[in-house]
């Protein structure tokens, strides 16, 4: 399988992403902005980063880069997306996930190893998991306030498009706690928290089982493998 | 060159961050009588050319699906510069070229804003 990642002028964990792929088993693409070419991918990859300084609104500018008319057309078409962090605000301004991000309510940079719960298992970055798993996996934040419409808000609920719900804390002032969220079919996920950053035992988070071994971030990219694999 | 003003503003039930950020700063200060702070954005955007109401009806349809985004923020106005106080009237910018807080008016008939203006 081989899955493209995106770079952006102002991208930062396009390589991180590249190598969790690669870790998973599958082989990373990397894609530019400026091309209108996705290089025969798979699924896609939108990495975190500030692309174009968060100018604008975050993720407002790459949202209109080039590749990106390429991207919403795979998407449409049900081709895996996995927004992350900057690549999540990439696809709420590109319309491809509901809601917005908007600044922290702390009003600060948030930078932490978060515990989330996997509220659903039925995308294509989350069949690996089981439904109501709790994953821990880095989140590094200033603009990760998930908000919608009171009505958007209660069909992302009722239909099961709340992917992942932050634990023990709300860091940014999400409503309901929301993490990360799917399109209607499942195929794209945006969330805020970084998996690409608990790969490999060495430089995850702490687990109780020994420092940084931390991995639940690989399921997304196996799970996505998995996928491809099945529906071969 | 004709500038065309876009103001931008976070949806009003939202949380405005900066603007809370701000407010507790004048809260230290001691000016209690300034209750509460919400930031926006404005925007100048200079024309090639004679602007018409189908230049402003172009950069109305840019205020709303792309210098904004409709999910967490409303475009409160789109207007020729100088209508909000910093040109002379409507007709006046839209006949000289308009002007911007920056611009240099020496040598234009354009006015200062008229005093008691409260923009």
């Amino acid at each position: 399988m081989r899955i493209g990642v995106v770079t952006f002028p102002g991208s930062l964990d396009d390589r991180d992403a590249q190598r969790a792929i690669r870790i998973a088993g599958a082989e990373p693409v990397a894609l530019w902005h400026g091309d209108h070419d996705l290089h025969g991918v798979d699924a896609l990859v939108l990495p975190g980063g500030f692309s174009y300084g968060d100018y604008l609104r975050c993720g407002a500018i790459a949202s209109l880069s080039p590749i990106m008319t390429e991207v919403i057309d795979a998407a449409n078409k049900g081709m895996p997306v996995l927004g992350i962090c900057n690549g999540f605000q990439m696809l709420a301004e590109a319309h491809l996930v509901d809601g917005g991000l908007i600044r922290n309510d702390s009003g600060t940079f948030i930078c932490r190893d978060q515990r989330l719960r996997v509220e659903s298992t039925s995308t294509a970055w989350t069949g690996g998991f089981s439904t109501g798993q709790e994953i821990t996996i880095p989140l590094k934040n200033g603009e990760g306030g998930f908000i919608a419409s009171a009505e958007t808000l209660a069909r992302l609920e009722g239909e099961g498009q709340v992917v992942f719900r932050y634990l023990d804390v709300n860091p940014n002032g999400s409503l309901n706690d929301i993490a990360g969220v799917s399109n209607a079919r499942g195929n794209v996920v945006g969330l805020m928290p970084h998996p690409e950053h608990a790969v490999e035992p060495g430089f995850g988070p702490d687990t109780p089982a020994a420092m940084r071994s931390g991995i639940d971030g690989l399921t997304f990219f196996a799970s996505v493998i998995e996928r491809s694999l099945v529906g071969a | 060159m004709p500038t065309i003003v876009v103001e931008v503003m976070p949806k009003a039930e939202l949380l405005d961050p900066q603007g809370k950020a701000v407010a507790g700063a004048l809260g230290r200060l001691g000016k209690d009588k300034f209750t509460g702070v919400r930031i926006g954005k404005r925007f100048e955007i200079t024309v090639d050319g004679p602007a018409d109401d189908a230049v402003l009806a172009e950069v109305q349809e840019l205020a709303e699906s792309m210098f904004s985004n409709s999910v967490i923020e409303d475009v409160i106005s789109v207007h020729y510069a100088g209508v909000d106080g910093f040109g002379a009237s409507a007709a006046a910018d839209f006949a000289v070229g308009n002007v911007t807080e920056d611009t240099d008016v020496t040598g234009t008939d354009v006015a200062t804003p008229p005093a008691g203006e409260t923009h």
